[in-house]
């Protein structure tokens, strides 16, 4: 069961008041009738699925109902960093 | 290699069963080999063993990084169908379900293949309505199917609970006879056995660290134990392989999640089938140790961990205990998890990649085992003739950026 801190809420709470809902960061494509469909068929399917440092987006389904990004270990199941949309992770393992 | 059989067993037990030959050997790897599978789960196991029998090819290693079926091959709940809804995949799985049953006899080593029928319960009018739909076309496409209704599924296990004032009530089944259950380790390691004595090299605690390309062709692989040259390379990782094909500058549509399981206490038989709700993610059989044997959903994050949250469990027993009020006081004795490869189709890969010589088979998620031997045979095809199975064909990378998806979830969903 993990942990999380709602950025919105300020207080950790339990894992079953939140939903899932992916990787984060995937920005729409700006215009999108100028993509081919292999461009497309990547930004609908393709995702980063590392094993280690990954940021994805939560919903507070049960709670202030707004969405927000967490990074967490995929592979220790570790969670770094809470933060609101639309901010940038400060956790990234060296990346950006 | 000395044949199973009864006799040996006999003969053995004479001796207290202290000098049984091995059943493979240990090589250390060679400089190179002809085709290098990584992954030595079911399907890697099962795609060497055919690509010796059938293609020729017997210059292969197996290359595993823990040990032979430590992967989601020994952490699932063995169900085995055939009753998807497209002709692709319908005709995929059924094509594994023919082999499994002359499996133990063609390996000569018992996989306990049991063929005790596989329910998949319906609890409103659109689980009923899919169901139909489902049934019929598995009719068309030759598979055994039938639909049941709440006394049929009643008279075939008369322990679930078939009030219609719960929250879930049984209205119907769709009911695949020929369906069941195998014994998982036994088909890796049937599997290991036939492919060792054909002349594959399996090489445990050796895990691959890169797949070595140069203009455009694979090369061979780094692993732990030194660089292992190689014509062909074909990746058996479910859960890894997003990982693995990173390695080859490879992306994969692919997120890998926990799945967890557990079994009970031994009890004495109680149910001699296969029930499966993916309305409410539980399913259940009977092992023959007398185990109850029970299987979750997903969890919705992305997990390399091999465990899942509490939370998931307590969800599917909850469901168990409604459809089966006598189950509520049996002790659950172990639970695990394994990582599945989802794909968002719900459906396999098993493809040639970008890099010559370089192939995948993963993406089974939630539901490969049952398909081990079917797709150890068909992707062995591929690799020989560097050319999809006609049954793979439909099955390439490619279907992402073309747009020709086969949607299983509703048959594949997260029950198996
Ligand atoms: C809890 C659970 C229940 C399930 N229930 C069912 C079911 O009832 N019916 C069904 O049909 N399916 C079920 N499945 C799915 C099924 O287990 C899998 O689809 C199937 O076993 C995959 O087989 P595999 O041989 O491809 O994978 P695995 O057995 O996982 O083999 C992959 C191997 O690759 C190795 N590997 C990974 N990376 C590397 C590397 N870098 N170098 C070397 N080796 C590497 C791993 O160690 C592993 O042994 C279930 C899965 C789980 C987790
Ligand atoms: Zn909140």
């Amino acid at each position: 069961m993990l942990h999380i801190y709602c950025p919105y809420c300020e207080e950790m709470r339990e894992e079953e008041e939140f939903s899932y809902s992916g990787e984060a960061h995937i920005a729409r494509p700006l215009d999108p009738e100028s993509l081919t469909d292999a461009e497309w068929g990547d930004y609908v399917f393709f995702r980063t699925n590392p094993r280690g440092l990954h940021h994805e987006m939560w919903n507070h389904a049960v709670g202030c109902r707004r969405y927000f990004n967490v990074t967490r270990n995929t592979h220790t199941y570790e969670i770094y960093e809470t933060y609101k949309m639309g901010e940038q992770p400060t956790v990234t393992g060296g990346k950006s | 290699m000395k044949k199973y059989s009864g006799f040996s067993l006999f003969k053995h037990s004479l001796k207290h069963h202290e000098d049984w030959q091995k059943a493979w050997r240990s090589p250390r790897p060679k400089k190179s080999y002809d085709v290098i599978i990584v992954g030595g789960g079911g399907h890697g196991l099962a795609t060497a063993y055919y690509l010796a029998k059938e293609h020729g090819i017997t210059n292969i290693a197996v290359v595993e990084k823990g040990y032979l079926g430590g992967g989601n091959t020994a952490r699932n709940t063995t169900i085995v169908r055939s009753n998807y809804l497209w002709d692709e995949a319908s005709k995929l799985y059924d094509h594994a379900l023919d082999l499994w049953y002359g499996l133990s006899q063609d390996l000569n080593y018992n996989v306990m293949f049991s063929s005790r029928g596989v329910m998949n319960l319906g609890h409103n009018l659109q689980d009923m309505r899919d169901i139909e739909r489902r049934v019929n076309a598995n009719r068309l496409n030759g598979i055994d199917a039938a639909v049941l209704n709440t006394q049929e599924v009643k008279e075939i296990v008369p322990i679930i609970n078939d009030s219609q004032d719960i929250r879930y009530p049984v209205l119907g089944a769709s009911w695949q006879k020929t369906g069941g259950v195998a014994r998982h380790d036994a088909v890796a390691w049937g599997f290991a056995r036939g492919a060792d004595q054909l002349g594959v090299d399996l090489i445990q605690q050796c895990e691959v660290t890169d797949i070595v390309v140069e203009q455009g062709a694979v090369t061979g692989v780094q692993t732990n134990q030194g660089f292992i040259g190689a014509k062909k390379v074909a990746c058996v990782t479910a859960g890894n392989s997003g990982v693995v094909a990173a390695m080859a500058g490879i992306r994969l549509p692919l997120e890998s999640h926990p799945l967890q399981a557990l079994v009970s206490e031994p009890i004495k038989p109680i149910i001699d089938t296969v029930v499966m709700s993916n309305a409410v993610h539980a399913y259940v059989s009977q092992s023959d140790k007398g185990d109850l044997v029970i299987g979750a959903g997903i969890d919705s994050y992305n997990g390399y961990g091999q465990r899942g949250s509490f939370h998931v469990v307590e969800h599917t027993l909850s469901a168990i205990c409604e459809l089966f009020p006598m189950f509520s006081r049996v002790r659950m004795n172990r639970a695990w998890g394994g990582v599945v490869d989802t794909c968002p189709d719900a459906c396999p890969i098993i493809s040639k990649t970008r890099v010559d010589g370089l192939y995948f088979n993963c993406g089974w998620g939630t539901g490969g085992f049952k398909a081990t031997p079917g797709s150890g045979h068909v992707f062995a095809h591929t690799v020989a003739h560097d050319e999809p199975h006609p049954l793979a064909k439909p099955f390439t990378i490619d279907r992402f950026n073309t747009g020709h998806l086969i949607d299983e979830h509703g048959a594949a969903g997260v029950a198996h």
